[in-house]
């Protein structure tokens, strides 16, 4: 791995997660802005440039309203589920060119409660797919994972572990929404909402915010107390033709593989590390399945051995391959536009030892994190000490 | 039926529209105007009108209306399940099944084309050959 990475992590913040009534996604974002900055110890007129978006909830750019308009360029970004990737891979590889020394990454979102409305014309696809029923995005979620059990032999049970696991560590998280644990029969037992997910096995469209400041190298002797994460790479990809995506009316017989697969084939690449070298990993979990498939796309373990990970621990805070250490979305919900960048929070956290509670023994040095959402998007990161 | 609907029904069993790429041979539904894959030119074919059940899941919620069309005269939504279909050495299709029921499904079942009335429309969903 290289000695001297170009791109570091000075400032991380987060604004908690869950539902605040009365407090706009805006208003979350502006905080986790403020929590970034003070956790640098940089001051805003110092931000070079800045990238950032949400779903639902507004223009990033109009922060400046509260925060100074110094008169950066600041770019909204609106990728669905990688909103938030999307804005740091931007900001890395505008560190990157050399243009700037500093800037700054956020997301943030606020989400009406239930299942998310689509509409079929915004797809390219047609009306009567909307209106008998199959524009449901839990469908997706059902479908895939029926068949990767069947194809590689994972059982329910599997689910309700990884649920159980997530609101365990929700449990000891600060920041997280959904913080009583719950047991695998409470999970197996609830409401099936997409066949063999049930609800608690599916995480919600939430609220939250999530912002880093990002630097080269060189700045970092005007910061003497700064406590860098190293970036050691980040890769972004879309789907090839065939890759099995959300609101998908036909499938072709060979299936290609998912975005997941090269984009965190991308960033261990970059980083010159491997899957075996990660001490601490963040998941896209947009339901329980979701976290079982992406280990395994994301090279992390085989397609199969699943199962027996979970049964024995080695997935928990103390096993040897800690994932979604601070609940994930199971616990967190999911705020589209920030949520990718909760899972770096949580791996800066973790590498820097400030984790508390759950905090990995062992002081971690390797973090990878990937985000995946519709239709075939998938962020990845590997981060380091 | 609507203009728009994909469902053929003609004098023998329903069959689903779809289309085939003169350029890389893939078949793909519904039929649009370009080849999904190579963007190459597209010509309709009938999908045979059995298959069987590549994967499927269940829809234990009413999906947000719009786009949804709920059932017309009915107050309480009914779950149903949906699933893909493979049409052998063509494609897998999704679409609505008949049978909600999660312990009469199975991957590898054999499936049919089916016309399913909703809410004063047809649409096209599948059913299991041996009812």
């Amino acid at each position: 791995m290289d000695e001297r990475p170009e791109i570091a992590i000075v400032g991380a913040g987060i604004h908690p997660f869950g539902r605040h009534e009365g407090v706009s996604g805006l208003a979350m974002g502006v905080a986790a802005v403020r929590a970034a900055l003070a956790d640098a110890g940089v001051a805003w007129p110092d931000v070079q440039f800045a990238y950032g978006g949400s779903e639902d909830a507004g223009n990033a750019d109009t922060m400046v309203s509260d925060l100074g308009p110094t008169g950066l360029p600041f770019v909204n970004v609106k990728n669905g589920c990688a909103t938030g990737g999307s804005s740091l891979v931007s900001a890395v590889r505008a560190l990157e060119s050399g243009a700037y020394d500093i800037g700054l990454v956020v997301g943030f979102d606020k989400h009406p409660r239930g299942a998310f409305k689509n509409d079929p014309a915004d797809w390219s696809l047609p009306a009567w797919y909307g209106e008998d029923g199959l524009m449901v995005t839990t469908q997706f979620f059902g479908a895939k994972l029926r068949r990767y059990m069947h194809d590689h032999g994972i059982p329910e049970l599997a689910l309700a572990r990884v649920a159980e696991k997530a609101y365990r560590n929700g449990s000891i998280t600060p920041h997280a929404w959904r913080r009583t644990p719950m047991s695998t029969d409470e999970i197996l037992d609830a409401k099936i909402l997409a066949h063999p997910l049930t609800q608690y096995m599916l995480c919600s469209p939430g609220e939250g915010a999530a912002a880093l400041v990002v630097c080269r190298r060189e700045y970092l002797d005007r910061l003497p107390d700064a406590r860098p994460v190293w970036l050691r790479s980040v890769a972004f990809r879309t789907r090839r033709p065939g890759s099995f995506e959300v609101f998908s009316p036909s499938l072709p017989l060979e299936i290609a593989p998912s975005p997941s697969v090269d984009a965190a084939r991308e960033a261990f690449e970059r980083a010159g590390a491997g899957p075996d070298d990660v001490d601490v990993v963040q998941v896209q979990d947009t339901e329980s399945g979701a976290e079982l498939i992406h280990l395994a796309e994301c090279g992390l373990c085989e397609h199969g051995e699943q199962a027996e990970l979970y049964a024995t621990g080695a997935t928990d805070i103390d096993g040897r391959l800690p994932v979604n250490t601070d609940g994930g979305c199971l616990a967190n919900g999911e705020p589209v536009g920030a949520s990718g960048l909760r899972q770096v929070y949580e791996i800066v956290a973790q590498l820097r030892g400030e984790a508390g509670e759950r905090q990995v023994p062992g002081e971690p040095r390797l973090g990878f994190t990937h985000v995946y959402g519709a239709p075939g998007v998938s962020a990845c990161a590997v981060l380091s000490r | 039926m609507s203009a728009a609907s994909p469902l053929e029904l003609g004098d023998g069993p329903p069959r689903l529209e779809a289309g085939r790429c003169a350029e890389c041979g893939e078949t793909t539904f519904p039929l649009r105007a370009r080849c999904p894959s190579c963007g190459g030119e597209l010509e309709r074919v009938l999908l045979p009108s059995r298959g069987t059940l590549w994967t499927w899941t269940t829809q234990g919620f009413e999906p947000p209306t719009p786009p949804y069309r709920p059932d017309a005269g009915t107050d309480e939504f009914v779950p149903y399940a949906v699933g893909y279909v493979e049409f052998d050495g063509l494609l897998r299709v999704e679409g609505r099944l008949t049978e909600p029921d999660p312990q009469r499904l199975q991957i590898g079942m054999p499936m049919e084309v089916v016309a399913l009335e909703r809410d004063g429309h047809v649409t096209f969903a599948f059913a299991s050959v041996d009812g």
